[in-house]
């Protein structure tokens, strides 16, 4: 197959390159330099420092920094830079060893009571929440006392209070994966528990491990030095950063400058800990999350299409007229040059693949292009006002005279407030009504989309309705600013298909007795054949042809509408192949100068390649195919 | 294919000896699965009763509307979801209630597709990886064996060899689905549940793996249990469809005769709800059933019966739906019995599970 899409193979990086990923970010390198320094200078101190920790020189207190004593000495003529490096091996000590304890216990408890689950989860459940119950100071105080100057205790301790935190996230996000279809395919193919959690969950779950880690090992950085800066750590002489910074705050009248080497090593370390567990993050990931769409790779040159037909005059009769209509989003053309009408009283359908522009091109008329998207060419004219020339023509537009409803009915209502609240809210928004009234003419709305007992299901909230309930609430809904359009997005695709049937009934009805026009967006023929009267048909951000529903059926004159007809499985032949369009729509930013449909068209010659106009070849129809005269010829020959 | 099994597909225990059966690769008995529900609450009967059976190189669809119980089905085989009651038998063995032991060994000849193409590969694994799973568990291939069955295996489903090396998300929907199959295929399965496999696809892509899925059946002697809710893909892919309403069998017989004639109201319902891609005939659909309910008139020959009494659970489930419905429906849950006469074609291959179907059969 040549659908792999060329365009993805350069984000391919190459295997176990997590190493790599990390040299690639300053921040890591930093971090990561900071660290390595720290422990090589700790564990090598003696090569580094001539003076031993304990060392006294009462002859040089307090000096500073000197050629004999890089960073200066304390009240008592100790060299600082070996007091730092020696206390830092307890510090590095303390970490891994509460780190270790806490990723022990935190990881097999967590994946344990997420995967098995049962009695074995409440029991780690419980008993988490119960050592979150327990004031961790208080328990390491309590620890210290009994073992005295014992830091190993006290860190092993800070370890095992700390896990529970982990044990919950971990916990949570192995509920999530467990639920994954691959898990469940996973165990299909016979693979043992342990190989699934290796395999499957683990490795979903690192990156929350190592942020985690990284947060823990931080804290126990300033948790150690707590400890030594109150004289609970190694007994006095023995050097430790937490001592260096009480020395230091004990002197800071006379000698400020000992505050920097007793603190400083302190915040560098916890912030390059911090910053290389985000690094390792993003890099562990970095080899499968979804490649990040590449911007545009050049400005595109304007269509020369712009000025042949598309720009013919919108027709005078017109509620609506998209004329040219292109839609960016992050630089690069989703939806290009689309021109359309539509009258009171028709339904037009907008057909197409997913990833065609449908649903842009749906919320561009509405202004409402989703993420960093922008109408960068083209005027949208309702009711003969550019709602693309100002936002208060649209506001004033939106829902009154343009509504809209969408896929998903759920998100068109608000899960907190009752259906005849909502309603009401819409009604009185839209006729400025008063409160009472408003609530009547909810109910109504409701008995007008058809639903049993209209007041019942005004007391009732969201989560309440089956989806084809919901879907008709979320047509009330638009018609409550009795608008002229209704534009519907795939408005029945998530339902079944005898309430998809209801729904389509009910949008007919309604259109007849209030004379809206509907723009309907869909990918299922069967829709379009039921409900439109004309029908665009969209590829890859254009229109590739747009007619009659009942011409278009029986005499498709573009390659791609005649192809998505045919791979229909209702009109398959037992036992014999569906006849298939090769290949896949090409993404945004990955379309051909020509024809886009070449790629995929049986077609294709080498006129395909350069742009490729509307043209009208019949009276109230336009495609954009060169070869056009073949396919009205064997059209009439059929 | 279904000329093979002599006996309607799927019959209540006790209205046919087991016996005198042929060989069945998927035998399902009076299978029923329940789901709890809280405390208070009695549990979901997702699954009531059904039996089944698919013979192999067949391909029997499951269509019902969301909450029909098809997928639980499915999952149940699978030994994804725990079995109330009933039996299943996989080439003459019960895997009801099979040890991870016996799973193990069974994934070999007993794999599945899922619907989504997303959900379905883990993100954080190379496709190779992801190919080389099954032959994990047998154990007995090398490294370089193994990335020759799944170099193989990618040219089968139609993908570049060098898919092996890279990640899910860098597929779209449609080569996601086609690695999804080629997973399934890599042990040598006999029988593969497909869930929905095609109803997360565009149209153009979609046919490309309907016809990849007939290919492989014809070239490989796959048995496929077809789960779908979109009945024309169901017909175009299906010997035989079992129509599943609340858990519950409704209707049964050869794909072809079944959307040709059928006899459950609940099944006639469905088919006149599908649109036709075809705006005369859905211009005359709609002016014939303007006012009305979605499938032919009620019998005349039926007592008025609307509203005279609930629907108790004994009852049909579908009786509260059904414009046929009489009093004996909402009482009475009627038997799956095989429905026409038989002619010389052979024994009768329809059953439904209707009180009226002779009467319904019979209507024009």
């Amino acid at each position: 197959m040549t659908d792999a899409s060329v365009a993805t193979r350069a984000a391919v990086p190459a295997r176990g390159s997590l190493v790599r990923g990390l040299l690639r970010r300053r921040g890591a390198v930093l971090s990561l330099g900071w660290l390595l320094l720290l422990t090589l200078a700790t564990v090598a101190a003696p090569l580094v420092t001539a003076h031993g920790p304990l060392d006294q020189d009462l002859n040089s207190v307090l000096t500073g920094p000197t050629g004999a004593h890089l960073l200066g000495t304390d009240t008592l003529g100790r060299d600082l830079l070996s007091r730092l490096l020696f206390g830092g091996r307890s510090t590095l000590l303390a970490v891994a060893e509460a780190v270790v304890v806490f990723l022990a216990i935190g990881v097999t408890a967590g994946l344990a009571s997420g995967y098995l689950g049962g009695r074995l989860d409440w029991l780690i459940t419980r008993t988490a929440d119960l050592v979150f119950a327990l004031p961790g100071i208080v328990i390491i105080l309590v620890v210290l006392a009994v073992f005295p100057g014992n830091l190993h205790a006290a860190m092993v301790t800070f370890g095992v209070i700390g896990s529970p935190g982990l044990i919950r996230i971990l916990r949570a996000q192995t509920l999530r994966v467990r639920e994954e279809l691959y898990v469940a395919a996973a165990r299909v193919a016979g693979l043992t528990r342990p190989q699934i959690l290796r395999r499957h969950i683990l490795p979903r779950l690192t990156s929350t491990v190592i942020v985690q880690a990284a947060l823990f090992a931080a804290i126990v950085v300033t948790i150690q030095a707590g400890l030594g800066f109150l004289g609970l750590g190694a007994p006095a002489p023995a050097p430790s950063w937490g001592g260096l910074v009480a020395d230091a705050s004990q002197v800071i009248d006379r000698d400020p400058w000992m505050l920097l080497p007793a603190g400083l090593p302190l915040v560098v370390t916890v912030v390059a800990l911090g910053v290389l567990g985000d690094a390792v993050r993003d890099a562990a990931v970095e080899a499968w999350a979804p490649p990040v769409p590449a911007p545009a790779r050049r400005p595109r040159r304007p269509m020369p299409t712009a000025a042949g037909v598309t720009t013919r005059e919108p027709d005078p009769q017109a509620l609506l007229s998209v004329i040219g209509l292109t839609v960016e989003i992050g630089g690069t053309p989703v939806v290009q040059d689309v021109s359309f009408d539509i009258r009171l009283g028709e339904t037009l359908g907008v057909v197409g693949e997913s990833g065609c522009g449908k649903s842009v091109t749906s919320l561009g008329i509405l202004g409402l292009v989703p993420g960093r998207g922008r109408i960068s060419a083209g005027h949208v004219l309702f009711q003969g006002s550019d709602l693309t020339a100002s936002p208060t023509t649209l506001a004033r537009v939106r829902g009154s005279g343009i509504a809209y409803v969408s896929q998903e009915p759920m998100v068109a209502l608000d899960p907190t407030f009752t259906v005849g609240r909502q309603l009401a809210e819409a009604v009185a928004r839209h006729s400025g009504c008063g409160r009472k009234a408003a609530r009547v003419r909810a109910v109504d709305l409701l008995a007008r989309v058809n639903l049993p007992d209209p007041a019942a299901v005004a007391a009732r909230h969201p989560h309440q309705l089956s989806g084809g309930m919901a879907q008709r609430a979320a047509i009330a809904l638009a018609l409550a600013g009795e608008p002229r359009l209704l534009i519907a997005d795939e408005p029945t695709t998530a339902l079944d298909v005898t309430v998809q049937a209801e729904i389509l009934g009910l949008l007919r009805s309604l259109q007849t007795e209030t004379g809206m026009a509907v723009l309907l967006i869909t990918h299922d023929w069967g829709v379009v054949a039921d409900l439109c009267d004309r029908a665009v048909v969209m590829y890859a951000g254009q229109v590739v042809e747009q007619a009659d529903v009942a011409a278009l059926f029986s005499r498709p004159l573009h390659p791609y509408t005649a192809g998505l007809l045919a791979a229909n499985p209702h009109a398959a032949v037992p036992g014999e192949p569906l006849p298939t369009i090769p290949g896949t729509v090409p993404p945004p930013g990955a379309w051909p100068d020509g024809c886009r449909f070449a790629a995929r068209c049986a077609l294709a010659t080498d006129a395909c390649a350069a742009p490729v106009p509307l043209t009208e070849p019949e009276p109230d129809r336009t495609t954009r195919c060169v070869h056009v005269d073949r396919l009205v010829q064997e059209g009439t020959s059929r | 294919m279904s000329a093979a099994s002599p006996e309607p597909a799927a019959s209540c225990v006790g209205t046919r000896p087991t016996e005198d059966r042929p060989a069945a690769l998927l035998d399902i008995r009076e299978l029923t699965v329940e789901f709890r529900q809280g405390r208070r609450t009695p549990p979901l009967r997702a699954v009531d009763g059904v039996s089944l059976s698919v013979a192999p190189g067949e391909t029997l669809g499951l269509v019902g509307e969301s909450g029909s119980g098809k997928s639980t089905i499915g999952r149940a085989v699978l030994g994804l979801t725990p079995v109330r009651s009933g039996t299943i038998r996989f080439e003459d063995a019960d895997i009801t209630r099979a040890t991870a032991k016996v799973r193990r060994e069974l994934s070999a000849r007993l794999q599945v597709v899922f619907q989504d193409p997303y959900s379905s590969l883990n993100p954080a694994r190379t496709i190779g990886s992801t190919l080389a799973e099954p032959l994990l568990v047998q154990g007995r291939l090398t490294g370089r064996q193994s990335a020759d069955r799944v170099a193989e295996m990618l040219g089968r489903v139609g993908l570049p060899p060098d898919t092996a090396d890279r990640y899910p998300a860098q597929f779209s929907g449609g080569q996601r689905q086609r690695i999804a199959i080629a997973r399934a295929l890599m042990p040598g399965p006999r029988l593969v549940i497909c869930d929905e496999p095609v109803s997360a696809l565009d149209l153009s892509v979609q046919a490309q793996v309907m016809n990849l899925l007939a290919e492989l059946q014809e070239a490989l002697q796959l048995s496929y249990l077809f789960v779908a809710h979109d009945l024309p893909v169901v017909r175009h892919l299906s010997h035989r469809i079992l129509v599943l309403y609340r858990g519950q069998v409704m209707e049964t017989g050869p794909a072809e005769a079944l959307y040709a004639r059928p006899v459950h109201p609940y099944t006639r319902m469905l088919i006149a709800a599908v649109p036709e891609p075809d705006p005369g005939t859905q211009r005359s659909r709609r002016a014939a059933r303007r006012g009305g309910p979605l499938s032919a008139g009620p019998l005349s020959a039926g007592p008025p019966s609307a509203g005279t009494a609930a629907v108790t659970d004994r009852g049909c489930a579908f009786a509260a739906r059904c414009v046929h419905a009489l009093d004996i429906c909402r009482h009475d849950r009627p038997l799956l019995l095989p429905v026409g006469a038989p002619d010389r074609s052979g024994p009768v291959t329809r059953s439904a599970a209707c009180h009226r179907a002779s009467e319904l059969l019979a209507q024009p």
